[in-house]
């Protein structure tokens, strides 16, 4: 059984006690996008501002756990900047990465099999790599990620 | 009859339930989730097995030997849940899927049957969401209006304004004891003024008749749902209790085979009670492991399990606040004897969801969520809560694990 500090991991804490990009922007020109998750009760509220193809800016709003509110804090520092297009690929790498143990949740082994788009870097992402050994909490690392992708489709 | 012990002896109660002396990384297990689904012991589990092993067969229609025992076992099962809850009669015992079933029967079968566009129903914001969606649900199909009975900051029913409510009212549904406050709620009062106001009620009492002793003839409540599995039965079947005139009254819910006496390509005409609300093959293991948890319940007696569980909410509540101060926030009545086994809580800013993650690092079982009842955690102003709920297997020792549990939990969450 993997030890909570796979889970709870120092970086994680942090967006959590002080999460970056915290707030509303007007809509429109902001599109806004809703998710919930419904095990328990977690909601995300995304703000997304776009010059052409280009995020230009990004706010989170909602209520949820360390792992929801952390992934939703670092996903926004992340894809501030990028293009849609990048954004997208970003959380295609990020939501591989949360399913990549799918298939044996209890090895230690497979992270080294971790073949995803070599292009994208994950940087601080990275961190929450260990909430795949806690399938229960994988909805709350992705929450915001899908979320994000309904912003963009403008859902 | 039965003659009542004095008192429950938890550790030698535990020794019954197979899964909890079940370790995980050495830690033994503390299940305090009881009001999502409680253990099974051994006789229940034993019950299930023979009957696959010796007896099964579909029942109701077998001309040989066994069919017969089968059917004896289903009926027995049913004869057993009628005197559990000191019901009249077993034609007023209807077998479901569980207590949402129930719960739909009523309206799907009751509901259209007697409401009308514009006709009122009376909730309450402590409902379950199985209480409160099949009534939104005939809202949306024949346009009825709903009434909420609010809750004091206690989480107690407000009943002040009840009499306005009630006026006109057709029916109101309200749980026994709330499954995230445990409030235990006053059927028989709101029966009375229900009644007088010409109000039929239904009440959802999943989390009550697992915990208190239960007399559907003095609870006040026209039709009265519950599930088996939340009692040390199996999943997959629950019950419907209505008085039989109400019954006869409604039309059959599902159709199909077991609820017809004749069919022909003109029509059908309907079974007898209770079968009438019993379409196709029913769970006939589940309710022989029903039967067999009635007979361990009814062993130790519901009086005893209930003084167990009141002096332990007791226990649990003393030890919490003694240890945690104004850093727990424990929803629901503070009196135990107005309550059942039921601890929703909020700890510090620390989300329901690290803290079971938490607890569940020790082996320690709770729940972490809305507990569906969103308007609920809407009206006490949280998204979710942590939930502890207990019962008859749970002891001194169960809360005092909870306990350095959650101080653990607070001192991975200290900013």
């Amino acid at each position: 059984m993997p030890g909570l500090e796979d889970l709870y991991r120092e970086i994680i804490l942090d967006h959590y006690r002080n999460p970056r990009n915290r707030g509303e922007l007007e809509t429109p020109p902001a599109r806004r996008a809703e998710g919930f998750n419904p095990l328990c009760g977690d909601e995300v509220v995304i703000y997304l501002e776009t010059d052409g193809d280009l995020i230009t800016d990004l706010k989170i709003g909602g209520q949820g756990c360390s792992i929801s509110q952390s992934s939703a804090s670092m996903m926004s520092a992340a894809v501030k900047g990028m293009t849609v297009d990048e954004a997208q690929n970003i959380t295609r790498v990020f939501k591989a990465m949360m399913s990549i143990h799918e298939s044996g949740l209890d090895g230690d082994g497979g992270d080294e099999d971790l073949q995803i788009d070599d292009e994208v870097s994950l940087g601080d992402l990275e961190a929450l790599r260990g909430v795949v050994r806690f399938p229960v909490r994988i909805k709350c690392a992705t929450l915001s990620w899908n979320t994000l992708l309904d912003a963009i489709d403008g859902h | 009859m039965t003659i009542e012990k004095v008192g429950l002896d938890a550790a030698a109660l535990k020794a019954q339930f197979p899964l909890l002396s079940r370790t995980i990384n050495g830690r033994r297990m503390v299940y305090l989730d009881s009001a999502n689904t409680s253990q099974k012991p051994d006789t229940v589990i034993d019950a299930i097995s023979d009957y696959y092993r010796n007896t099964n067969a579909n029942v109701h229609r077998g001309s040989y030997q066994i069919a017969h025992e089968a059917t004896e076992a289903l009926e027995g099962a049913r004869a057993k849940v009628a005197s559990f809850i000191n019901a009249p009669s077993t034609s007023e015992v209807v077998f479901s899927k569980n207590a949402t079933e129930s719960l739909n029967l009523v309206a799907q079968s009751w509901g259209r049957k007697n409401l009308r566009e514009g006709d009122t129903v009376v909730l309450t914001e402590l409902e379950h969401h199985a209480n409160i969606v099949p009534w939104q649900m005939l809202r949306e199909a024949i346009g009825i209006e709903l009434r909420w009975i609010p809750i004091t900051d206690e989480g107690k029913l407000d009943l002040s304004d009840l009499d306005r409510l009630l006026d006109g009212a057709s029916l109101v549904c309200v749980s026994a004891m709330s499954n995230v406050l445990g409030t235990l709620n006053p059927i028989s009062d709101i029966a009375t003024r229900a009644h007088a106001a010409g109000a039929l009620v239904l009440a959802d009492a999943s989390q009550y008749v697992p915990h208190l002793p239960t007399d559907v003839q003095t609870l006040g409540a026209d039709f009265v749902a519950f599930t088996a599995h939340k009692m040390c039965a199996p999943t997959g079947i629950g019950v419907l209790w209505a008085r039989e005139e109400l019954l006869e009254d409604m039309p059959p819910f599902l159709g199909g085979g077991e609820m017809i006496l004749q069919v022909t390509k003109e029509g059908y005409t309907t079974n007898d009670l209770p079968w009438k609300f019993e379409a196709g093959t029913p769970p006939i293991a589940e309710a022989v492991g029903l039967g067999a948890a009635i007979d361990f319940l009814s062993e130790l007696g519901m009086k005893n399990v209930r003084a167990h569980e009141v002096a332990l909410t007791a226990y649990a509540l003393r030890t919490l606040s003694e240890r945690f101060g104004d850093d727990i926030k424990i929803f629901g009545p503070s009196e135990p004897a107005e309550r059942g086994g039921v601890l929703s809580f909020t700890y510090r800013d620390v989300h329901p969801h690290d803290v079971a993650q938490v607890l569940d690092q020790q082996n320690v079982c709770v729940r972490a969520g809305h507990h569906c009842a969103k308007p609920l955690m809407q009206r006490l102003g949280v998204g979710s809560t942590t939930r502890a709920s207990l019962y008859l297997y749970n002891d001194e020792s169960d809360i005092d694990v909870l306990s350095d549990s959650l101080a653990e939990a607070g001192d991975m969450f200290t900013f």
